[in-house]
């Protein structure tokens, strides 16, 4: 591991302004990824920009210009997120999510922000004796011709097939948040599909961030009308897994058909994949396995798979079915 | 880098100089030498590194000593400083171990475990995530799995956790 300076910022902005400063300094929040990765030389940084104990801690109610919206603090502990009230009766797709994600010490260590800035666990990326283009630009990929099993069916191009890990990041996908930055140039928001990016020709890039980019927040709208989510993941052992595909979703309905349908899956794309065919095709209609079978296969017509992933389809579309049948129920009650 | 930081260790107060890229769990092992807290994998994925930081289970494999400077820290060994701490006589009466190397980190889980449940926590199992906690043995299967054994121990282990949960 390489020499290693740490500072503790006073401010947002001191922190911005150091990361901005030193072209190998990064952000250090709760380090249950970071640590990782300088133990594994996937990341050299020689300056840590020791975020953890800013005061970006509350899970507050906020009038914004748009409506209500619930602001969680970059630094709150993932476990804490998922068992703040508001988070639980409003936004069970948040709560589930995490819940699904890591185990419990891990959770009270890592916060917002890092889960959703964790980097892909495709084990090629993990092990520096073999070529990466997400870790060394150039270099090939590995995972094309090797372990393939939760590499990407979804947008994923000739030079990176790894998939995002985050199951938090799938659950906001469809709560439209509101990702809050800090940069050189002072706060602005971003919307939350616009925060990951598909891998294309730089793979390096996980996200639209600037290095220098400090995240702040995560906004919820506070919609007044309730909608049903969850989230249900599906991994090779019960618990304490990553996922092999996951399925976030959320619904209103009247009168039996959808007024709001919203889905994302994880395990499939290089970012939470955002189901929106699928949601049109659901739109306005009953929830029955049909009608989402045949959502799911119109979105899915764009899927690359080989003989390691070929699996995900059938899991992807099964998990779905259950998943909005089991909210199109709950709804209706 | 080294830097002097400061570290309560069951009841102790510490001042070490560390090198910057050095675990919580090397300092405690290495340095203060309270070897409690065992190194399994050292990546996070085992769970036998767990302590009780400022109040809460944690690992010490994925934190750096100099971020928790000024931080309180519990060992299985200070739970049980002067005797077996409630959770432990529990492991003894119920054999939850076979070599033992997990333990302590099993123990200072559960010991976390059990608080965050008093306060209502719910888990990935909770069917009613606003209903009060009930720890029924799938809860407690779920809300232990960041622990792993390689004796396989996992019938005495779940049994003494059960008789730590009923107080
Ligand atoms: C064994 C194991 C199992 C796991 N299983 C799961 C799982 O099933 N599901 C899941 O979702 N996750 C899982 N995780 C991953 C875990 O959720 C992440 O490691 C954690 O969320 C990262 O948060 P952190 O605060 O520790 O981030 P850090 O490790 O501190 O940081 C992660 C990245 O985010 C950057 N960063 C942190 N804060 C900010 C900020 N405010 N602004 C800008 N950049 C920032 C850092 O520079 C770094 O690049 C697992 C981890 C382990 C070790
Ligand atoms: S040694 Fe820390 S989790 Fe395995
Ligand atoms: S008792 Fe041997 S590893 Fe658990």
């Amino acid at each position: 591991m390489r020499a290693l300076d740490h500072r503790r910022p006073a401010t947002a902005q001191e922190a911005v302004d150091l990361v901005a400063r030193h072209p190998g300094a990064t952000f250090l929040a709760g380090g249950s990824n970071l640590v990782d990765h300088l133990k594994l030389g996937v990341a050299s940084p020689d300056v840590l920009v020791d975020v953890r104990r800013l005061p970006l801690d509350g899970i507050e109610r906020v009038e914004g210009e748009d409506g209500a919206v619930l602001r969680i603090g970059a630094n709150v502990r993932n476990s804490d997120l998922a068992a703040h009230p508001v988070v639980r009766s409003r936004f069970p797709v948040v709560a589930r999510a995490l819940l699904a994600g890591a185990s419990g010490q891990i959770r009270n260590q890592a916060t917002t922000a890092g889960n959703l800035l964790q980097r892909t666990r495709c084990v090629y990326f993990q092990d520096v004796t073999t070529p990466c283009n997400k870790r060394e630009p150039g270099t090939g990929c590995s995972a094309l011709e090797g372990y393939g099993r939760y590499n990407a069916i979804l947008g994923a191009s000739p030079d990176c097939v790894a998939t995002h890990p985050s199951d938090l990041a799938v659950g906001l996908a469809v709560l439209d948040a509101t990702v809050v930055v800090l940069g050189l140039e002072g706060e602005r928001r971003i919307p939350f599909d616009e925060l990951h990016r598909l891998p294309g020709d730089r793979p390096g890039a996980d996200t639209t961030l600037a290095r220098s980019d400090l995240v702040t927040a995560v906004e919820l709208p506070l919609d007044p009308d309730v909608h049903r989510s969850t989230y249900t993941k599906v991994r090779d052992r019960a618990s304490y897994a990553f996922a092999l595909v996951s399925v976030a979703a959320s619904v209103r309905m009247e009168e039996g058909r959808t007024t709001d349908v919203r889905l994302a899956w994880g395990g499939v794309a290089h970012k939470p994949w955002r189901a929106r065919r699928a949601e049109a095709a659901l739109a306005g209609q009953q929830i029955t396995e049909d009608a989402v079978r045949a959502a799911v296969d119109l979105e899915l017509e764009t899927t690359t798979t080989n003989r390691d992933t070929a699996y995900k389809v059938a899991m992807l579309r099964n998990t779905t079915v259950m998943t909005l049948l089991d909210l199109a129920e709950e709804a209706s009650r | 880098m080294d830097r002097e930081i400061s570290l309560v260790v069951d009841g102790a107060s510490h001042a070490v100089t560390v090198d910057s890229r050095t675990t919580l769990l090397d300092t405690l092992r290495e340095r203060l030498g309270n070897t409690s807290p065992k190194k399994g994998c050292d990546h996070g994925q085992c769970g036998s590194c767990t302590v009780l930081l400022d109040g809460r289970r944690h690992l010490t494999c994925l934190a750096l000593a100099i971020a928790y400077d000024g931080s309180e820290v519990v060992t299985a060994a200070g739970l049980g400083a002067d005797e077996p701490h409630l959770v432990q006589r529990a492991f003894l009466e119920h054999d939850g171990y076979q070599c033992g190397y997990c333990t302590p980190g099993q123990v200072c889980s559960a010991v976390g475990m059990l608080a965050e449940a008093k306060q209502g926590h719910p888990s990935h199992v909770t069917e009613d995530l606003d209903a009060a906690v009930e720890l029924d043995d799938a809860e407690l299967r779920e809300r232990m799995s960041g622990n792993l054994c390689r004796c396989g121990a996992y019938p005495g282990i779940l049994a003494a956790v059960r008789r730590a949960a009923r107080g």
